[in-house]
């Protein structure tokens, strides 16, 4: 699994990138192989403020159905609309082409709290 | 957590695992979409060794077989299989199974891995309580299974078989020589829709012969395939899987299996199953497609137009083949025909779905 080291994890598998004043969110490598082939993906709150640890989509897999959470406060700006006919980009390129949100963050510090992918590696045991 | 002889294997191509009936299993292997289509274009390899296998011998096995299967177990010759259940005595469903018919006082039941223990005891106990003249013995740590699954499993397994393989029909069975492996029991049966065979045999046989298909299918397509494109496989079928969609609590015939109850016959629960039919039958176990976008889950519930409630999902998935949310459900019967518009409540929405045959594919 890959685990890049230019972003941050959150406990709840989510990363996120800092892309000039937004921040970009996806779901881990770790995630996307929990989950199996993602099927479809929903933004319940887009152009809303969204608190950290906020639900604020589901990813629909094959074999089962997860929420999706908010690693830092913000509002969400763009979802990814590549996602609606190739939501299997999420598992061939977590990182890139199946980035799922951009967030414009209420604070970018908050960015901070979030761990790096050596600290993540550790907490899921890879 | 058990494993099967092919743990090893499976976790060295990197399987991901998960706990199925007691068993570390290997569930999918590089996704559910390839797996299901090399299933149904060219050919798959499932390890179900988890299955259970129980044999039935002696005087009275037959009667027993019939006592205990809503099928008419008196109707198989040796060589047949039946697909059948194991009623309760309240009109619910024990198990469902597979019946080998080796000889008129030799049968083979294959059961449910995660009902292993609960159908070998009651077995026992109705062939004590009806006084049987016959022995019951669990084969299951001493047997593993193959499922060779697709139109090319046939191609692939024949190379490695000197009797002729295109002989055998659907729900037969032959003891066949194995090249290397010497005589294997095979079955013209699986859990897929895409034809195939299942083939018997010893632990210390099994990465061998798990490998030499797998080598010999390279070719052809075959890749290994875990139990999510089995899943995915089945429902697209319209088979019921147990735990989901049959249980002690659901009656064969409101699930759509009235073929393997043949009332006609004599075994446990039919008196009550007659009566339940007699009396009127309030739901039906139908198939499915989700319209809105989503994915029908056990256990969501189902609604009329009017948000009334009139039944729930016990399985459902995106179809790899169709591309399509499907599912099955019990509805109220007044809801079965095809066609009908319902309504799965899919977390706060009430997406939109109507019914349709079985099976999907």
């Amino acid at each position: 699994m890959n685990f890049p080291e230019d972003i941050k994890y959150s406990s709840d598998h989510e990363w996120a990138r800092v892309e000039e004043d937004l921040i970009v969110i996806g779901i881990t490598d770790h995630a996307q192989r929990e989950l199996g082939d993602i099927v479809f993906v929903e933004i319940d709150q887009l152009d809303e403020e969204v608190e950290q640890g906020d639900v604020f989509g589901t990813i629909e897999a094959v074999k089962t159905v997860s929420d999706l959470f908010m690693p830092i406060k913000g509002t969400i700006v763009e979802f990814n609309e590549g996602l609606e006919d190739s939501p299997e980009k999420i598992n061939e390129d977590p990182y890139g082409e199946g980035w799922i949100v951009k967030l414009k963050p209420d604070n970018i510090k908050d960015l901070e709290e979030l761990m790096d992918a050596s600290v993540y590696k550790e907490e899921i045991g890879a | 957590m058990k494993r099967t002889s092919l743990y090893k294997k499976h976790t060295d191509i990197g399987a991901k695992m998960v706990d199925f009936a007691g068993f570390s299993m290997p569930v999918i292997y590089t996704s559910i979409k390839e797996e299901h289509l090399a299933v149904r274009q060219s050919a798959g390899l499932f390890d179900v060794s988890h299955m259970g296998e129980f044999r039935i011998s002696g005087k009275d096995a037959r009667s027993l077989v019939q006592w205990l299967s809503s099928n008419d177990a008196d109707k198989l010759s040796p060589g047949e299989i039946q697909y059948s259940c194991l009623p309760n005595s309240k009109g619910g469903i024990v198990d469902d199974l597979l019946v080998y018919c080796i000889d008129p006082e030799h049968f083979m039941l294959v059961v449910n891995a995660s009902n292993i223990e609960k159908d070998f005891d009651w077995i026992e106990h109705q062939r004590i309580l009806k006084e049987f003249d016959a022995e019951l013995v669990n084969l299951s740590d001493e047997t593993d299974l193959l499922a060779l699954q697709g139109p090319k499993a046939e191609k692939i397994l024949q190379e490695l078989c000197e009797e002729d393989l295109s002989v055998v029909e659907n729900y037969h069975f032959i003891n066949a020589s194995i090249k290397g492996f010497g005589e294997l029991m095979i079955s013209r049966t699986g859990y897929t829709g895409a034809g195939g065979f299942e083939i018997y045999l010893k632990p210390a046989q099994t990465v061998e012969l798990w490998n030499v298909l797998l080598e010999k299918g390279k070719s052809d397509g075959l890749i290994p395939a875990g139990l999510a494109a089995r899943d995915t496989l089945r429902l697209e079928m319209g088979y019921c899987l147990y735990g989901n969609d049959i249980d002690e609590t659901t009656n064969p015939l409101e699930a759509g299996l009235g073929w393997i109850t043949k009332l006609d016959s004599e075994f446990v629960g039919k008196d009550v199953l007659l009566a339940q039919k007699e009396s009127g039958l309030k739901s039906r176990l139908v198939g499915f497609e989700l319209k809105d976008k989503g994915i029908p889950r056990k256990d969501y519930p189902v609604f009329d137009a009017d948000e009334n409630e009139i039944g729930r999902v016990t399985s459902g998935t995106q179809s790899p083949s169709l591309s399509k949310p499907i599912g099955l459900a019990y509805v109220d019967r007044k809801f079965r025909k095809k066609g009908t518009e319902i309504f799965i409540g899919v977390r706060k929405k009430k997406l939109k779905a109507v019914v349709c045959g079985l099976p999907f594919v």
